[in-house]
């Protein structure tokens, strides 16, 4: 496996499992899941990372070999992801960034339109742009139209941990991407990161539920293992699944004797 | 349509004999649907629902964990003028109160700024009573955008506005509001409301509302528990939340419980609600409107907040003065809105909550 890599926003990654800083009891634990999951990419949302540095900063426990993702979580239009992209950027938090428009404040669902209209001018600005959004195979064509380094579809809404609901719709995306598919959202179990990687996603995001588990470090090592395992099922080419039992020796075999 | 409609609906409904009616198999069902109703929150909040506090503790602590993780976002209060023209029966900056009537000049909101900003608060909420002639418009927006040089985040509670001045606001960088309703009950607030523009019950009902028009991004609501049957009120507290959050998807809605404590001038409120009822109105709470900010300030005591941590809360204030000009100076002679009684520092409430487990977020948005 060690020269299945992901190349994402020109940068190779030999782990495919991404995770978030949000919801954590202590920031503390980070670092330690960061090393226990080998999560090579984080994400942070800039709402809450101090700039002026007046208070705790987050990007503190975060090490210098993980790659950030920051993130637009707060804003509510293109122009105010644009902003939040902008400062991040400023800030030294690189160019990746990763589209996060919600205008919907109950189930959290994000925005399309807003997402595309942001997506293009950031990535004509030389980001490494990464847009969350709810799986549409057509809107994903024109983020890479667009210059988007990956898609984003969510699996379930934001901390659902209700799994691959989504499922056939984020099928069409890898069937038919040129750029990676990232599965970010709704993924609560290790076994749904596991699925989603066995039909072929080329990573996935968790956040809350490694964060919120009672012990986040052993639960990020668990995703890793699902993550790997799922990605290895993929490149074997597992069998499909068939409603009609298939036997070992076939049935009609004698037929080409 | 306004709230209001939703008030009338339900205004004559039968509370008593409702409650009289719930069964231990009811408050199981309400319980354990994934989308519970306004029926199942009011059966929550049934006082046979007390019997299953255990219950709903454990199912508002999963849900608080699962959409807020184990984070507590902190704020703090900061009065910039108390004159007022209303006479509100409960409230220490009543306007028939002898009290010392200070308005703060804008070198001194500066001055309080600076020595909040070094505790390290980056969400301030500033606070006036009602008196436009004293604070008008014009004094609230030079305060919004001087704070907000000062602070990553700046709310609002002051009198009820039109849309067009939430919308002023929100452009000199006031993302929050915060606005009680005290009561639902318009015969109660009649009662209390005794002089100047908070009379009018319809007026204040509605400023949440003109407030997500205007483009607040947070809207918080809350009664103020002991003016009137308080299950009631919670019931009404919990259907103008919904009502918002369905009405204004980009609008969050949050949640303030404050109960009665002693203020100036000898008020007794009629109903009081004890520790427990006040964590079955929070879990109620939070099985109903899963998303929603639920805001404890320093009404409640150290030892009470650290307990109710898990519950469902997502926001405390800390290190509060409720004095104006209380950051800076020995209030000498001055009466604070309400009595405190969570005393401790920025510092040592963010340590209590680091201590229960949970994350002190003291930057969550930066309205850029």
């Amino acid at each position: 496996m060690n020269d299945d890599v992901l190349l994402l926003g020109g940068k190779e990654f030999s782990n495919r499992l991404l995770t978030g800083t949000g919801k954590f009891g202590n920031h503390g634990q980070i670092p330690k899941m960061l090393a226990a999951s080998g999560s090579q990419m984080i994400t942070v949302a800039l709402r809450r990372v101090d700039i002026s540095a007046q208070s705790e900063n987050i990007l503190e426990y975060i090490p210098k070999n993980v790659t950030l993702l920051p993130n637009t979580s707060g804003a509510r239009n293109a122009e105010q992801a644009v902003r939040v992209a902008r400062i991040a950027r400023e800030a030294g938090c690189g160019d990746f960034i990763k589209i996060e428009v919600i205008t919907d404040m109950k189930y959290l669902m994000p925005d399309n339109w807003e997402t595309l209209k942001a997506t293009e001018i950031l990535a004509k600005e030389g980001f490494q742009v990464l847009p969350y959004v709810l799986p549409d195979l057509p809107l994903a064509k024109r983020l890479e139209n667009a210059g988007a380094a990956a898609v984003m579809p969510l699996g379930a809404p934001i901390g659902t941990n209700r799994g691959l609901e989504t499922k056939p719709l984020i099928a069409m995306l890898i069937e038919n991407a040129s750029v990676p598919i990232v599965v970010d959202a709704g993924i609560g179990k290790p076994s749904q990161a596991a699925a989603a990687m066995e039909m072929g996603a080329d990573a996935v995001l968790v956040n809350t539920a490694i964060a919120t588990a009672r012990d986040p470090e052993a639960m990020g090592r668990a995703f890793d293992l699902a993550v790997k395992a799922g990605r290895t099922a993929y490149l074997a080419e597992m069998a499909e699944a068939s409603t009609l039992a298939r036997a070992s020796s076939p049935l009609t075999g004698f037929l080409d004797e | 349509m306004s709230f209001y409609k939703v008030v009338e609906q339900y205004r004559d409904f039968d509370v008593p004999n409702f409650f009289d009616q719930v069964s231990d198999e009811d408050i199981i069902l309400s319980l354990a649907k994934e989308k519970p109703g306004p029926m199942d929150f009011l059966t929550l909040l049934s006082p046979r629902a007390a019997g299953h506090l255990e219950a709903m503790a454990h199912k508002a602590h999963q849900l608080t964990v699962q959409y807020f993780g184990r984070t507590i976002q902190m704020f703090i209060p900061l009065y910039i003028s108390n004159h007022c023209n209303n006479g509100c029966a409960y409230c220490g900056f009543n306007h028939k109160n002898p009290i010392l009537r200070r308005k703060l000049s804008l070198e001194e909101i500066e001055i309080e700024a600076k020595a909040i900003a070094k505790t390290g608060m980056q969400h301030v909420l500033f606070l006036t009573g009602e008196a436009q002639h004293m604070t008008p418009m014009s004094y609230l927006v030079d305060a919004a955008q001087l704070l907000k040089k000062h602070f990553a985040s700046v709310a609002i509670e002051v009198y009820p506005l039109e849309i067009e001045e939430y919308r002023q606001l929100y452009k000199a960088g006031v993302d929050s509001m915060t606005m009680f309703q005290e009561t639902y009950d318009e015969g109660v607030y009649k009662r209390v409301h005794l002089a100047g523009k908070k009379m009018d019950y319809n007026w204040r009902l509605n400023g949440p509302e003109r407030a997500a028009k205007g483009g607040m991004r947070v809207v918080n609501l809350g009664p103020l528990l002991g003016l009137s049957e308080p299950r009631r009120e919670m019931f009404f507290t919990g259907l103008h939340a919904n009502y918002l959050e369905n009405k204004y998807i980009d609008t969050e809605v949050a949640i303030s419980l404050p109960r009665f404590n002693e203020a100036e001038g000898d008020f007794q409120p009629d109903y009081l609600v004890n520790d427990k009822t006040f964590v079955q109105f929070m879990t109620a709470l939070r099985i109903f409107l899963p998303r929603s900010g639920l805001t404890v300030s320093t009404r409640e005591n150290a030892n009470f907040r650290d307990r109710i941590l898990p519950l469902g809360v997502t926001r405390y204030s800390a290190g509060s003065s409720t004095g104006v000009g209380g950051y800076t100076e020995i209030p000498d002679g001055q009466t604070p809105q309400f009595e405190i009684t969570d005393a401790r520092s920025v510092a040592q409430v963010a340590d209590a909550i680091l201590a229960q487990g949970y994350q002190p977020i003291y930057k969550d948005w930066d309205c850029i």
